[in-house]
């Protein structure tokens, strides 16, 4: 059994929380001794996204804001494979704005790792659903003029079952936190907090290490309302970890047919067993 | 005189800054430039560089070889070697290490670099001062300038060129797209950032304020378009862009106006596909998807942008077809359009002319308005929403009757249909031919369209000074596809060479479609890159 | 023999059950039925109506005129009387019964007597089943098969007492019934069932929701996975996840669900990850006519996406030609690791025609799927080869190999790449597939003559009514044939050039404005119609109007 994960040289800029983030992942794939060719990275465009050609696994890099579709296509597909969706939070929660919504709805069993930097790197810093009110960047001249979108708060409002937020710079509580989502039986959101050095210059390493501090040990991820006051809150102060947590019935646990027997991409084919279907037309 | 500087580097190294800088000076001292920037898809490392390229006559297109390289870093000269002349130079960092040691700051290579190359070429120094002055953050001007002149001193002139009176701009294709917008009163843009429209994007952006132009980033392209149709539906002429990918998730849209027969200008900034292709990169293969796009029949135009001085006027003209006919006009560019700088005469804004084909109460005929009146034309008057009291618009993607309501009556889904079609009979009788350049009546003709032009007419002109027979059609107004010059041409040609970016020679199938002609001879280049004249000149050769 | 009875009524009023049963005793009768469904875009109100037509001899259009209306309210006698033919007749209740040549029946009365206002449609169906003096027991069973308990006691009580109301007028002889009924849609579905489709999934949109149904209602028994997406963008993009991960999987919409598509659908053939799309055109543009039916996606799909890559687009011409075609849709998809279109339309999608039961040994699964023993190595997903198909791994099936799909431009492991050369390399690889794939496209079917002087083309759905002028012409000694494209992209040219040297004229007969097939002839071959028949008002030809037309516009007489 190998659970090494080659990496391969990015072409992300020196300093990029990515670096970090692509570090907590092999150790959570690794830890949790999972192997390469078990698991599947799918992603839309962008520098985030660009993950699944940085370490080796089965990789599916589709296109912006598109990442969770064919998610959903391969875990119902082959339920055995590990899948995980990597984006930023433009891919995420912009462009693949409404997937994300009816991701959770489904409530597909795969972990989704965004990684919010509040701004669009790839496309040299517009604004993007997490982007500040008021901040401004190379578009918005005189400032964004739209609120941000709240994630972890919508995900909770949608019904999400595993809601939690890291921070870049924390790699032994992220893996965590990578380990408990992949592990997760569910969707599972966790929105990865990471600077962006080239493009904002207002949420800087800095900056978010002044603010996060990890939920408490006595933390009760079972109750949604504080959940809910965890997730709204950002300017201050920004709890990372595990903020709601609930066991729900998977999408694919919903078809017998899929939950019991073999992943339907392993059934036997042939096209006599459809003959009797012909019945209803006689 | 005609030189070439190649500057090369990793991205996050400034060659923007020295590119810009350079390329002004170059104009101000009265030369003609042709630049353009060849960059990798990440914002830090790996490598870029620019073709800087000036003369004292006026140039089309970039040179494959280059009497200067400027080489940023140490990989730069190895990539690029090929590219130098026999008798060129190489400004290695290491030539000018002192210099930045000395100011103790490496990010000043660019100007150091561009003192030196100013006193390569015998040229002044005032003018790079003056912008340095005008452009840079006060912090920053005097290590700059500094720097300018060290590198000015160092340098020993190899060359002596005399200046003349600059009149002149200096402009890329994104910008001169925007500029034409600007002119022809677009007040509404919107778009997502795509590699290589966003320029567009940041242009109107930038004149906002200034012109009362209402811009939004939206969530995605399929809102864009949409959002779009609702600004114009509401009055405002309204522009969107994005690239190919982009334009794919406007298709739905593209149908919804031509069925409600609102105008609008887009356009479509190419690069290779398919998906996310190469997004820094060059392509000239989305015509036929342009051309077919979205689901049923209805009219559209599709214009190809030639060179910055098209994309000036036909972005204007765009907008006046658009509200003509009420249909979508989709303009086509390409990254090397967008991005490569050149000099040009300054606009003629008294040539654009504001036709919006807008009615007042003379277009209600009937007791209620009907927004979509049978005309011999085709094209029903159009009134504003909230304009003329008593009178509502209704616009409607079902099939409607004359007022816009639903209908599934047979009789007037025929009429409909070729009512909307007629705008496209009459929109033939005004669309423009393509250029000639070249020998009248050739032996030889090629034919292509948009960017291509530039190389083209630079293999031409060289092509018949060694005596060919040889010309070129280059087609900007594609759909409808004019159809005259070819026939007329093609009747005494021995060959036909369809030059053009894509691998499955898009304007030879629509030829052969629209014309009933094919080409003998395909040019086809799809890796990326842009064709040069020499590249043209060579490979047209090869088959004559 | 050849008969048509129209049924016609509001939305709601039942017309959709009745029609499947009077169809069902037909064809239990051994007859070939073919019928026609017209209907609004509404779920109440308004006006819908079905022609059932049946015949001894094969048939594949229905009639402009009918023998026998049978009206479920007066709107209908008003709309369709001038449709009769000489001799028919209107069935209805007597108070709605104010015009001529009507036949007014006291159903109103039947109704209270049964104590079942919902029986009205059956009452009529009685009737019908008399004038034709078909035997009361067939009727009596295809009632029982759609209908159950209570419902089906009264239906049949409503048919008894509809039988009894008049005489009969023609003697009909009863013959074996070895066929099926089934409209394209289903057919369609089908073939892709039986072609181990396990992945369908789609968004509501008339006229393919019948096919998201189809394969909804059999998800459960057959083992596939349905999925009603958000929206047609995530559509395709989930039937390629699905289909990279290995399971064949299919997506349907209808243009302007398509038109979402249409950046996924370069995806696909960047990412050489084979998938089947469905285009069930109905008039456009945008939201047009949703109920009605036109071929005006052609040029669009063959088109559509940024960029370069290839592609397959097939037009189905029949339910028969529905189901093997999906079937072979698969195979071709997975063969050339490409995108493959199926163009249908409201029309096919809709009517039900009598057919030979489907031969499902027919039917090969090829899956072209390699299981990595020949692989030395790491995986190249995209390894350049002679013709241009990569050997294809299933992600997580062979220990040790990853698979990586993207849709950048990249190198032969699926890495990004901004390299010149292997883009070049790369994009020819892909467009090889072409040339690969052209070898195995098939010709259109030839009906008529074998060297027509007067060569009809058209595709997909006009087949039948096609097929009935071309008959009826032969039979007045006119030379004439048709060809009648199914693979039309790459477009089959060898039977084209053959036919068109020796014809006189070509005619282009398509239900659209712009004659798009005619334009792919004059793009891929040296001809070009000589004259066009279109039809664009989104109802569909019937095989008396092209035939009246072909008369008048090309023949001259």
């Amino acid at each position: 059994m190998n659970c090494e994960y080659k990496l391969y040289e990015p072409s992300w800029c020196p300093g990029c929380g990515n670096y970090m983030i692509r570090t907590a992942l092999k150790m959570a794939l690794e830890e949790l001794k999972i192997e390469p060719h078990e698991v599947v990275l799918v992603s839309g465009i962008g520098q985030a996204a660009k993950m699944p050609h940085y370490i080796k696994v089965n990789g599916f890099n589709g296109l912006h804001g598109r990442a969770i579709p064919p998610a959903i296509g391969i875990k119902l597909a082959n339920k055995d494979l590990k899948v995980i969706v990597e984006s930023g939070d433009g891919d995420s929660y912009g462009e693949g704005g409404n997937h994300f919504i009816h991701a959770i709805r489904r409530n597909i069993d795969i972990a989704h790792f965004v990684h919010d930097n509040q701004i669009y790197g790839l496309t040299k810093g517009q604004g993007s659903p997490t982007t500040a009110m008021g901040q401004k960047t190379t578009l918005q001249f005189d400032g964004v003029k739209v609120e941000p979108i709240k994630p972890l708060a919508l995900a909770l409002t949608m019904g999400a079952g595993f809601v939690a937020r890291g921070f870049s710079g924390d790699i032994p509580h992220l893996v965590y936190l990578m380990k408990e989502a992949i592990k997760y039986k569910g969707y599972a959101l966790v929105d990865i907090l990471q600077p962006c050095v080239v493009w904002n210059k207002v949420n800087t390493f800095a900056w978010y290490k002044n603010r996060v501090y990890h939920l408490p040990d006595d933390y009760d991820y079972t109750n949604k309302e504080e959940a809910m006051k965890k997730a709204l809150e950002f300017d201050e102060r920004i709890p990372i970890g595990i903020l709601y947590r609930e066991e729900k019935e998977t999408y694919e646990d919903r078809f017998d047919f899929i939950k019991n027997g073999p992943p339907l991409v392993d059934r036997q084919l042939n096209p006599m067993d459809a003959e009797r279907l012909m019945e209803e037309f006689k | 005189m005609d030189f070439s500087v190649l500057v090369g580097g990793a991205a996050g190294q400034g060659m923007d800054t020295f590119s810009h800088l350079f390329e002004k000076t170059l104009k101000r001292c009265g030369f003609h430039v042709y630049a353009y920037s060849d960059y990798m898809s990440r914002i830090r490392g790996g490598h870029n560089f620019f073709y800087i390229r000036f003369s004292d006559e006026k140039i089309y297109s970039f040179s494959e070889k280059v009497h200067v390289i400027f080489a940023m870093d140490k990989e730069t000269a190895e990539i690029h070697k090929s590219k130098l002349r026999e008798d060129g130079f190489v400004l290695s960092e290491d030539l000018i290490a002192d210099i930045l040691k000395k100011l103790k700051n490496p990010k000043v290579i660019n100007t150091v670099g561009l003192g030196y190359i100013l006193k390569y070429f015998g040229l002044p120094m005032d003018v790079a001062v003056q912008l340095i002055r005008q452009e840079f953050n006060e912090n920053i001007i005097d290590i700059n300038l500094k720097a300018l002149e060290e590198g000015y001193n160092l340098a020993k002139s190899r060359y002596s060129l005399s200046t003349s009176k600059d009149e002149n701009i200096l402009i890329n294709g994104n910008q001169a797209v925007g500029l034409g917008a600007v002119a022809a009163g677009c007040k509404f843009y919107c778009g997502y950032p795509m590699t290589p429209s966003t320029g567009v994007l940041n242009f109107m952006a930038t004149h906002s304020e200034d012109f009362g132009i209402a811009i939004d980033q939206v969530e995605d392209e399929v809102a864009a378009l949409n959002m779009a149709l609702g600004a114009s539906y509401a009055g405002v002429r309204a522009m969107t862009g994005s690239s190919g990918g982009g334009f794919a998730l406007m298709v739905e849209a593209l149908s919804l106006a031509g069925m409600l027969e609102v105008p609008v200008v887009l356009i479509n900034v190419q690069r290779p596909g398919p998906a996310t292709g190469f997004p820094t990169r060059t392509e000239q293969a989305d015509l036929r998807f342009m051309i077919h796009a979205g689901h049923g029949e209805f009219p559209r135009m599709v214009i190809a942008l030639r060179d910055v001085e098209d994309a000036f006027y036909q972005t204007a003209r765009a907008f006046n077809i658009a509200e003509k006919y009420q249909i979508p006009v989709l303009l086509v560019s390409d990254q090397h359009l967008a991005d490569s700088v050149t000099t040009v005469k300054p606009f003629d804004f008294t040539k654009i002319k504001i036709e919006r084909y807008i009615s007042g109460s003379e277009a209600v005929t009937d007791e209620e308005y009907k927004r979509y009146k049978f005309t011999e034309s085709g094209i029903s008057p159009r009134i504003l929403p909230g304009k003329i009291p008593g009178q509502v618009v209704l616009v409607d993607s079902d099939e409607h009757d004359e007022w816009g309501h639903i209908t599934e009556s047979a009789d007037i889904r025929t009429k409909m249909v070729d009512k909307r079609l007629r705008k496209f009979d009459l929109l033939k009788e005004e669309i423009q031919e393509p250029w000639f350049i070249g020998k009248d009546n050739p032996e030889n003709l090629i034919v292509c369209w948009g960017s291509t032009y530039g190389a083209v007419k630079e293999a031409v002109d060289e092509l018949i000074e060694e005596g060919y027979s040889i010309g070129a059609l280059v087609f900007g107004d594609i759909w409808p596809f004019p159809t005259k010059g070819l026939l007329e041409l093609g009747k005494n040609a021995k060959r036909i060479i369809d030059v053009e970016q894509n691998a499955t020679a898009q304007l030879d199938s629509l030829i052969r479609e629209e014309a009933l002609m094919k080409s003998t001879d395909k040019i086809l280049k799809y890796d990326g890159r842009p064709f040069s004249g020499e590249e043209v000149y060579k490979r047209v050769k090869e088959v004559l | 023999m050849d008969f048509s009875i129209l049924i016609g009524g509001a939305a709601g009023q039942g017309l959709d059950t009745s029609a499947q049963i009077l169809e069902l005793i037909l064809k239990r009768c051994g007859y070939n039925v073919f019928t026609y469904r017209d209907y609004m875009s509404r779920v109440r109100g308004g006006h819908n109506f079905t022609q059932i037509r049946f015949s001894d001899k094969d048939i594949s259009s229905f009639t402009e005129k009918v023998d026998i209306v049978l009206a479920l309210n007066e709107e209908t006698i008003l709309l369709h009387k001038d449709r009769l033919k000489e001799g028919g007749t209107i069935i209805c209740d007597k108070e709605i019964a104010h015009e001529d040549g009507v036949l007014p029946l006291p159903f109103k009365k039947i109704l209270s007597k049964i104590k079942n206002q919902k029986v009205y449609n059956t009452i009529g169906l009685g009737v019908i089943l008399k004038y034709f003096n078909i035997p009361i027991d067939i009727g009596e069973e295809a009632v029982n098969k759609l209908f159950k308990e209570k419902a089906s006691y009264d239906n049949v009580l409503a048919l008894k007492e509809g039988y009894s109301l008049i005489d009969g007028k023609y003697n009909l002889k009863l013959k074996e019934d070895k066929k099926i009924i089934i409209n394209g849609n289903k057919a369609l579905a089908l073939g892709a069932i039986a072609a181990g489709c396990k992945f369908y999934c789609g968004y509501p949109m008339t006229p393919s929701t019948s096919i998201l149904s189809y394969f909804s209602s059999k998800s459960n028994e057959m083992g596939i996975m349905v999925d009603q997406v958000e929206d047609e963008v995530a559509a395709l993009n989930m039937a390629l996840g699905a289909s990279y991960a290995g399971v064949r999987a299919m997506t349907g919409s209808s243009g302007g669900g398509f038109a979402l598509m249409v950046e996924a659908l370069s995806f696909a053939g960047i990412v050489e990850i084979p998938v089947v799309i469905v285009d069930a055109q109905r008039p456009g543009p945008a939201t047009g006519l949703s109920t009605r039916t036109e071929q005006g996606d052609l040029r669009f799909v063959i088109h559509a996406g940024h960029g370069e890559f290839p592609r397959m687009v097939m037009a189905l011409r029949s339910p028969e030609d529905a189901f093997y075609q999906t079937a072979r849709a698969f195979n071709i998809a997975d063969k050339y690791q490409i995108p493959v279109i199926i163009l249908t339309d409201l029309y096919l999608a809709d009517y039900t025609n009598t057919i030979d039961p489907f031969d499902f040994s027919r039917i090969k699964i090829e899956r072209h799927i390699s299981d990595g023993k020949d692989i030395d190595g790491e995986y190249k997903r995209y390894e350049i080869t002679d013709s241009g198909i990569s050997p294809r791994l299933i992600p997580g099936k062979v220990d040790g190999q990853v698979v990586l799909a993207d849709s950048h431009e990249h190198d032969e492991y699926g890495h990004i790449t901004e390299d010149p050369d292997i883009r070049t390399e790369m994009a020819t690889k892909r467009m090889k597939k072409i040339d690969l794939l052209k070898d195995e496209i098939q010709e259109p079917w030839l009906i008529g003559e074998e060297k027509p002087e007067i060569l009809i083309v058209c595709w997909g759905s006009t087949y039948g009514a096609v097929k009935e002028a071309v008959s009826k012409l032969i039979e007045e000694d006119y030379s004439i044939g048709a060809l009648v494209f199914g693979d039309i992209w790459p477009l089959p040219t060898r039977r084209l050039m053959e036919l068109a040297k020796t014809a006189e004229r070509i005619v282009d007969i398509e239900q659209n404005l712009t004659g798009q097939l005619d334009s792919l002839i004059r793009e891929e071959t040296p001809y070009k119609s000589d004259y066009k028949i279109l039809k664009f008002d989104g109802r569909p030809f019937s095989g008396e109007e092209i035939y009246r037309r072909l008369k008048k516009e090309v023949l001259k007489r």
